[in-house]
């Protein structure tokens, strides 16, 4: 299952957050966006998880997704977004429920993807016996439980440290060169960006628009912390941004 | 050079955290009434405070042992405690299913919420009159009146207690497709049971108040009317046995909702 933005502009009120997007999301590739705090990334990845409706233009969905996706657009968000009521268990038996997966075929699932992010022992406890890694950890498990055709994940890693971060970035590796899955990841992070995207979409400062798509060659389990080409294309990004961002600043003086 | 290091002063960085969470302390509470009845004994048999300002507490006691042998005890409390479990109970339920509704469908809380406002501040016992010319002078008006008095305040925590339900909890709900009614009741409403449940232990404190008004007005058995006898006969032992029964009973009541929070919240950090 593709997915295709076609002139999505959006407006809160009088303030336009983004204007005339137009983007392909192919199956099986990892789109990563990034932009100037504010220019709408979070909003893009409602629009196109259908959290939100956009002011102009519409999300199509090509194709039809994997029979066996039980939710085929699937996010994973930056506060975890986890039940505290309930362990991490009863947080991924949450999402099957309602398909009516319960018991045994509950059970093997839920082992399946919390054995896929390293939490099998953590399978009792509560949210608030973890720490926010395995938190994320959790939610991605509960994510991965739905079979999504496209994860949505804005910001996964950003409520974490430094350390658990680029853990978690090897995690979400290791879990897309076993099985690939389509996603797109919003982040301020370059480095995220450069590391786990196949294309990058940089966007304008508010209100967003498509400022330049660029790509990343490498294969996934070839990048590694410091490569040189990847820096080389972090720097390019940097300085895109780095455009964006002064004339933002600029903007807000001038008001 | 090395003089100036040594005239420096050393000390310790002054410790200024802490505080400000509320940790479980035993036995104080009780300590606290224990030494008020010593101190109030001592004075009373010194004389220090007089007999027609505050009862001796070993008279109150006294009292307490003729009830209890005389089986006037149980006559006055069962009644009272029967009506407050019917009237709570059946206010409390309706007060938070309306608080509920309230919290979940815009054109109910348009309609509902201005009503609550306006009758949430009279005070009910005003309206017994007219609960005992609807219901009758027996035990229908002081169910009608103790429920009645703790819908209000329980339908205005409830809602309130819906409305604080974290809004990025219920977007992930419908993020994986979760039914409208998958929603309800495994986000909203658990997300919503500690203010449910701070907002009971005010509503069940008023509906105390009200039993006893209620009883007070007319009834023959009860706390109320057993505390609106010693009254009028300015009986202050069996008055303060009568108030002793009904702290008795706010304690229960608030243990029973703690017992209800340790169970059901436990997952708060
Ligand atoms: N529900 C809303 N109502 C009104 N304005 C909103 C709403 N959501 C977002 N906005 C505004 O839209 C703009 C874009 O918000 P959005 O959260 O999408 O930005 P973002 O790129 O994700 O920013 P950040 O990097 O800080 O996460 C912001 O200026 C924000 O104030
Ligand atoms: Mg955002």
């Amino acid at each position: 299952m593709d997915l295709r933005l076609e002139n999505i502009g959006h407006s809160y009120g009088d303030m336009e957050v983004m204007q005339g997007m137009d983007l392909e999301i192919p199956a099986g590739k990892r789109v990563c966006s990034v932009g100037p705090s504010g220019c709408g990334k979070s909003t893009l990845l409602r629009l196109i998880g259908g959290l939100e409706q956009p002011t102009t233009g519409r999300v199509l969905q090509i194709g039809e997704p994997p029979a066996e996706s039980l939710n085929p657009l699937t996010f994973v968000f930056q506060d975890f977004a986890l039940l505290p009521w309930r362990t991490v268990e009863g947080n991924i038996s949450l999402v099957l429920e309602d398909h009516g997966i319960r018991g045994k075929q509950a059970d093997a699932i839920i082992s399946d993807v919390l054995a896929r992010t390293k939490l099998t022992e953590f399978r009792k406890a509560l949210p608030k016996q973890l720490s926010g890694g395995m938190k994320q950890r959790v939610a991605i498990s509960r994510a991965l439980a739905v079979n999504p055709a496209v994860m949505l994940m804005d910001e996964p890693l950003s409520a974490l440290d430094s350390q658990t971060r680029e853990l978690l970035m090897d995690d979400l590796v290791s879990l897309w060169t076993r099985e690939p899955f389509t996603a797109v990841y919003v982040t301020h992070n370059l480095h995220e960006a450069v590391r786990l995207g196949h294309f990058i979409v940089v966007l304008s400062r508010r209100p967003g628009r498509i400022r330049e798509v660029v790509a990343v060659d490498k294969p996934l389990a070839e990048r590694e912390l410091g490569d040189a080409d990847l820096e080389q294309t972090q720097k390019y990004l940097w300085n895109l941004m780095r455009e964006e961002a002064l004339a933002a600043d600029k903007e807000l003086i001038n008001v | 050079m090395s003089d100036s290091v040594q005239a420096k002063q050393t000390k310790p960085v002054a410790f200024r955290g802490g505080g400000f969470s509320p940790i479980h302390i035993k036995w104080v509470g009780l300590s606290v009434f224990v030494t008020l009845i010593l101190v109030l004994e001592a004075g009373t048999r010194s004389g220090f405070i007089s007999n027609l300002t505050m009862p001796r507490p070993s008279d109150v006691g006294w009292t307490f042992v003729e009830l209890w042998t005389s089986g006037l005890l149980w006559k006055h409390v069962l009644p009272s405690v029967s009506r407050l479990l019917v009237g709570a109970t059946l206010g409390a339920s309706l007060g938070i299913g309306v608080g509920i509704l309230i919290g979940l469908f815009s054109y109910i809380r348009a309609g509902l919420v201005p009503l609550i406002s306006a009758i949430f501040p009279v005070p009910k016992i005003a309206l017994l009159p007219l609960f005992v010319i609807w219901f009758g002078i027996d035990e229908t008006s002081k169910y009608a009146l103790i429920a009645f008095g703790t819908f209000t305040p329980t339908v205005v925590s409830t809602f309130g207690a819906v409305d604080n339900v974290d809004r990025s909890l219920i977007r992930m709900g419908q993020s994986f497709s979760l039914s409208w009614f998958s929603i309800v009741t495994k986000i909203v409403l658990p997300g919503a049971m500690p203010g449910i449940l701070s907002g009971l232990r005010v509503s069940l404190a008023i509906a105390i108040i009200l039993l006893v008004a209620a009883e007070m007005l007319g009834a023959e058995y009860g706390i109320g009317a057993y505390i609106l006898q010693a009254g009028s006969l300015y009986d202050l032992e069996r008055l303060f046995a009568g108030v002793v029964i009904l702290s008795v009973m706010g304690v229960t009541v608030s243990a029973v909702i703690g017992f209800f929070e340790k169970r059901l919240l436990g997952w708060r950090s």
